[in-house]
C-alpha cells in the first residue's frame, strides 16, 4: 500500500502546524467562531450535540496495522474507548475535547494519518472499492488513481471554498462496491478497444435531500489527462454551482439545472483550455504510485475450505469474498453484532484487528462503506484460525449483506443535525431478525437507516431504507423500498405514510414477509420488488 | 469615472510587485468592456472573468472582490486571468483573512487589500505555509510530483 515520502510527510506536518496556529488565533480572539468554523471543519473537527467529533481520513479505505493500532490507542487515550467507522470509509471519534485536537492530529501524523478535508466545502477523502487489489473481478487496482487524486485534491488552492462538499469515488470493476454513481464525481477505470486504460467520468450523483444518480459525461479520459479533466469538472462547478441556497449547492443540482449536455459542453471547453496549461502530473508519478500497490508475495496453498465446523462454514459463506489468487480470500469482519451499534469498535477490538491483519493479511486492512472491516488477503489455510480469533473478540458475526448488516448514521444520539434516532432502531431490528432466524432466509438484503434528510445512512440506496423525521415533536420513520448503490444503481421509493418506532419495525417485518411469499427462484428482495412493484408491499402495509 | 468603485492604494496591505501602484479608480466588468480607457477593473463573485480577456493589454489592475471569505469563485477568476497571460496587478479585496492568503497567492494574486488590516506576523507565517505543493497552478512553483521525477 502507499507510504509517504518526505514530501507527503512534510505536507501533513505543515497542516498540523497550521491548525495549531489557527486554534491559537481562535483562543486569542483573532478569529471569530464564524471564521474558525470552516477551518476546523477542513481539519475534520465538528461540534456535535454533546462534544466535538473528530473524523479521521482513511484514504480509499486502506490502512496498515500500525495505523489501525494507533486508531485504537487514540480511542482509549482521547475518546471514551470507541471508534466509529463511517460510510465514507473513515473513522470518527465522538467524544473529543477541543484542546486535545491538535495533539490527536500530531499523533495521527506520526503514523502517516490525518483528518484533512474530512469535512468542509472542499474535496473530501476519496473513496474506493474495499476489495481493491484483491478482488477476482477487477480490471486493475483502482487505488493508484485514487492516490493520485488524493495528492491533487489535498490543499487545492482553487477548490478549498467550493459551493458545497465534494465527494469522489474511484472503482475499477464492473461490480460497483463503492456506490460510485452516488458521488459528486464517480470514476470507473476502464479499458478501450486498443487495450489502453482510461477513466470513465460520472458527474452529479448524490444522496441527501435530493438524491440523484450521476450521468456519464465522458466515456474515456486517457490516464495522462485524468487530473486535468477532474480539474475542469471542478472549475465549472466552482464558478457556476449555486451559492444562494446551501440545499441546492451540490454539483448534482448544477448538472441537473444546466442539463447533462450543457454541463458536459462547459467541462469539455474548460478541459481543452486546461490541457494547454500543462497542469497534469507527470505520468511517471502514476507509475511510482503503482509500485506502492504491487501485489504482496502470494503463495500457493490450500484452495478448499474445510467446512466440517458448521458455524465456521456459515461465516465463510457470508463473510468472505473471492480473491484473485485462488489460495486466498478477502475476509469481512462484521462490526454489526446483534444488538450492537453499527460501525462501532472498541479500542481493544481495533488493536485486535490490527494484530490479525499483521498476522493473516500482509499487514493490510480496508474499511468498507458499509461500516465493516476487511482483511483483504487471507490464506484459505489460515481462515479457521482467523475466524476462531474473531469469534473470541466478538467480531465474528456472520451477517455480511444480510438485514443485520445495516448501515445506520449516528442519528439523534450524537448528531446535531438529526431528527430521529437511528442506532436504537438498528439494534432492535437486528435483535428481532436474529431471534426469529429470519435473517438467513432473507439472504442478501441491504437495509440502510438515516436519522434525517441528509441521508448519511444512505437510505435512498437501501433495498429497504428508513428515514427518521420529526413529526410534530415525535420521531417518525418513513419506509422506502427498491434502492441500490451497486452497479444497478436505483433510488428507493417511499411506501406511504410513516410509522412510529415500533410501527416501522413491524413494517419491515411485513415487507420481508411479502418477499418470502412472492420470491421466485434465487431472487433477492430487490429483484422481487423490481418484478412485482410497490403495490403488493403497500397492500401488506396499509391494506384494510 | 462615474463607476469608480476603487480601493485606494493605501488600503493595500501586502504587495508582491515592484511597479507603481495603480491609483486609478476601478470600474465594473461591464463598464470596462465599454470604456476603452479603463485600466482598472473590479470583479464581483458572479462576474465571468473571461469577458475581460480581449482587454488584458490595457488593464493594469484587476481587483477581485471577496464579499465573504467562504465564496471561492474569486480563486477561479484569478487563475483564469493569469492562465490567459495577464501580468498586471491582481488584487484580492474584501473579506480577505489570514487563512486564505496562501491559496490566493497560489492562484495568482499579488496584492491584498483586506477590509480589516491583518496581523503582519500571522500573515507572514500564512504566506509561507507550504514549503512544497501538490498542484500546478499559475505561481510557477514546481510541484512535488515534478520534483520526485527530476
Amino acid at each position: 500500500m502507499y507510504s509517504y515520502d518526505h514530501y507527503d510527510q512534510a505536507m501533513v506536518d505543515a497542516r498540523v502546524e497550521e491548525f495549531r496556529d489557527q486554534a491559537r488565533r481562535r483562543l486569542e480572539g483573532k478569529l471569530t467562531e464564524d471564521q474558525f468554523k470552516p477551518l476546523r471543519l477542513m481539519n475534520g473537527l465538528y461540534l456535535q450535540l454533546h462534544a466535538y467529533m473528530l473524523r479521521v481520513a482513511i484514504p480509499y479505505g486502506t490502512l496498515n496495522s500500525r495505523q489501525m493500532h494507533a486508531l485504537g490507542d487514540i480511542a482509549d487515550k482521547y475518546d471514551r474507548g470507541y471508534g466509529h467507522f463511517t460510510t465514507r470509509q473513515n473513522l470518527q471519534y465522538n467524544w473529543i475535547k477541543l484542546e486535545d485536537a491538535a495533539d490527536i492530529l500530531a499523533d495521527l501524523a506520526k503514523v502517516e494519518m490525518h483528518a484533512i478535508q474530512t469535512s468542509g466545502n472542499c474535496i473530501r477523502n476519496i473513496s474506493s472499492d474495499h476489495f481493491a487489489g484483491a478482488a477476482a473481478d477487477e480490471l486493475v487496482d483502482p487505488r493508484p488513481y485514487a492516490e493520485l487524486m488524493r495528492q491533487w485534491s489535498s490543499f487545492h488552492p482553487e477548490f478549498t471554498y467550493l459551493p458545497r462538499k465534494f465527494k469522489i469515488a474511484v472503482i475499477a470493476a464492473e461490480k460497483d462496491r463503492a456506490a460510485m454513481r452516488l458521488h459528486d464525481i464517480g470514476i470507473q477505470i476502464v479499458q478501450n478497444e486498443a487495450g489502453e486504460l482510461g477513466a470513465r467520468f460520472y458527474v452529479g450523483g448524490g444522496m441527501g435531500r435530493t438524491p440523484m444518480i450521476a450521468p456519464m459525461i465522458r466515456n474515456f479520459v486517457p490516464l495522462d489527462q485524468l487530473i486535468t479533466y477532474a480539474e475542469a469538472c471542478l472549475r465549472v462547478y466552482n464558478r457556476y454551482g449555486r451559492r444562494d441556497n446551501k440545499y441546492k449547492a451540490r454539483i448534482k443540482i448544477l448538472v441537473h439545472e444546466l442539463g447533462k449536455d450543457e454541463y458536459t459542453r462547459q467541462v469539455e471547453e474548460e478541459f481543452a483550455h486546461l490541457l494547454s496549461q500543462g497542469i497534469e502530473p507527470p505520468l511517471a508519478e502514476l507509475e511510482r504510485i503503482r509500485t506502492h500497490f504491487a501485489d504482496p508475495a502470494f503463495e500457493d496453498g490450500t484452495k478448499q475450505v474445510d467446512r466440517s465446523d458448521p458455524d465456521f462454514a456459515v461465516w465463510v459463506d457470508r463473510n468472505t469474498h473471492r480473491h484473485k489468487h485462488d489460495s486466498y480470500v478477502s475476509a469481512v469482519i462484521s462490526l454489526k453484532p446483534v444488538g450492537g451499534i453499527p460501525g462501532d469498535a472498541t479500542g481493544e477490538q481495533i488493536r485486535i484487528m490490527a494484530r490479525l491483519a499483521k498476522q493473516y493479511s500482509f499487514d493490510e486492512l480496508r474499511i468498507m462503506h458499509t461500516q465493516n472491516v476487511v482483511l483483504p488477503h487471507v490464506k484459505i489455510a489460515d481462515l479457521h484460525a482467523l475466524w476462531t480469533e474473531l469469534e473470541t473478540a466478538g467480531l465474528g458475526a456472520p451477517n455480511m449483506d444480510t438485514i443485520e448488516d445495516m448501515i445506520a448514521c449516528p442519528g439523534l444520539d450524537y448528531c446535531a443535525l438529526a431528527n430521529a434516532r437511528s442506532i436504537p432502531l438498528a439494534q432492535r431490528i437486528s435483535e428481532r431478525f436474529d431471534a426469529s432466524d429470519k435473517t438467513a432466509r432473507l439472504g442478501e438484503l441491504k437495509m440502510k437507516i438515516s436519522g434525517c434528510i441528509n441521508a448519511c445512512g444512505h437510505h435512498h440506496a437501501g433495498h429497504i431504507g428508513i428515514l427518521g423525521v420529526d413529526k410534530k415533536g415525535t420521531e417518525n420513520y418513513q419506509l422506502s423500498l427498491g434502492g441500490s448503490e451497486a452497479e444497478d444503481t436505483s433510488l428507493a421509493k417511499i411506501t406511504g405514510p410513516g410509522f412510529t418506532e415500533d410501527g416501522v419495525i413491524e413494517a419491515v417485518d411485513k415487507v420481508t414477509d411479502v418477499y418470502l411469499e412472492q420470491r421466485q427462484g434465487e431472487e433477492r428482495f430487490l429483484d422481487t420488488y423490481r418484478r412485482i412493484g410497490m403495490e403488493p408491499f403497500k397492500e401488506a402495509l396499509y391494506g384494510a | 469615472m462615474g463607476h469608480d468603485l476603487g480601493t485606494s492604494p493605501d488600503d493595500v496591505q501586502f504587495r508582491f510587485r515592484d511597479d507603481e501602484v495603480v491609483d486609478h479608480g476601478t470600474v465594473t466588468v461591464d463598464a470596462c468592456c465599454d470604456q476603452t480607457n479603463a485600466t482598472a477593473v473590479r470583479i464581483e463573485p458572479g462576474d465571468d472573468a473571461r469577458v475581460l480577456l480581449p482587454y488584458l493589454d490595457r488593464i493594469a489592475l484587476v481587483e477581485v472582490n471577496f464579499p465573504s471569505f467562504g465564496d471561492g469563485r474569486g480563486y477561479s477568476a484569478a487563475r483564469i486571468l493569469r492562465e490567459a497571460g495577464y501580468t498586471g496587478e491582481l488584487r484580492a479585496v474584501g473579506d480577505v483573512l489570514i487563512d486564505q492568503l496562501s491559496h490566493m497567492r497560489r492562484c495568482g494574486f499579488d496584492a491584498f487589500a483586506p477590509d480589516k488590516r491583518l496581523d503582519e506576523e500571522d500573515a507572514a507565517r500564512a504566506f509561507a505555509t507550504w514549503d512544497n505543493v501538490y498542484q500546478r497552478t499559475v505561481d510557477g512553483r514546481r510541484t512535488i510530483q515534478e520534483l520526485r521525477h527530476e
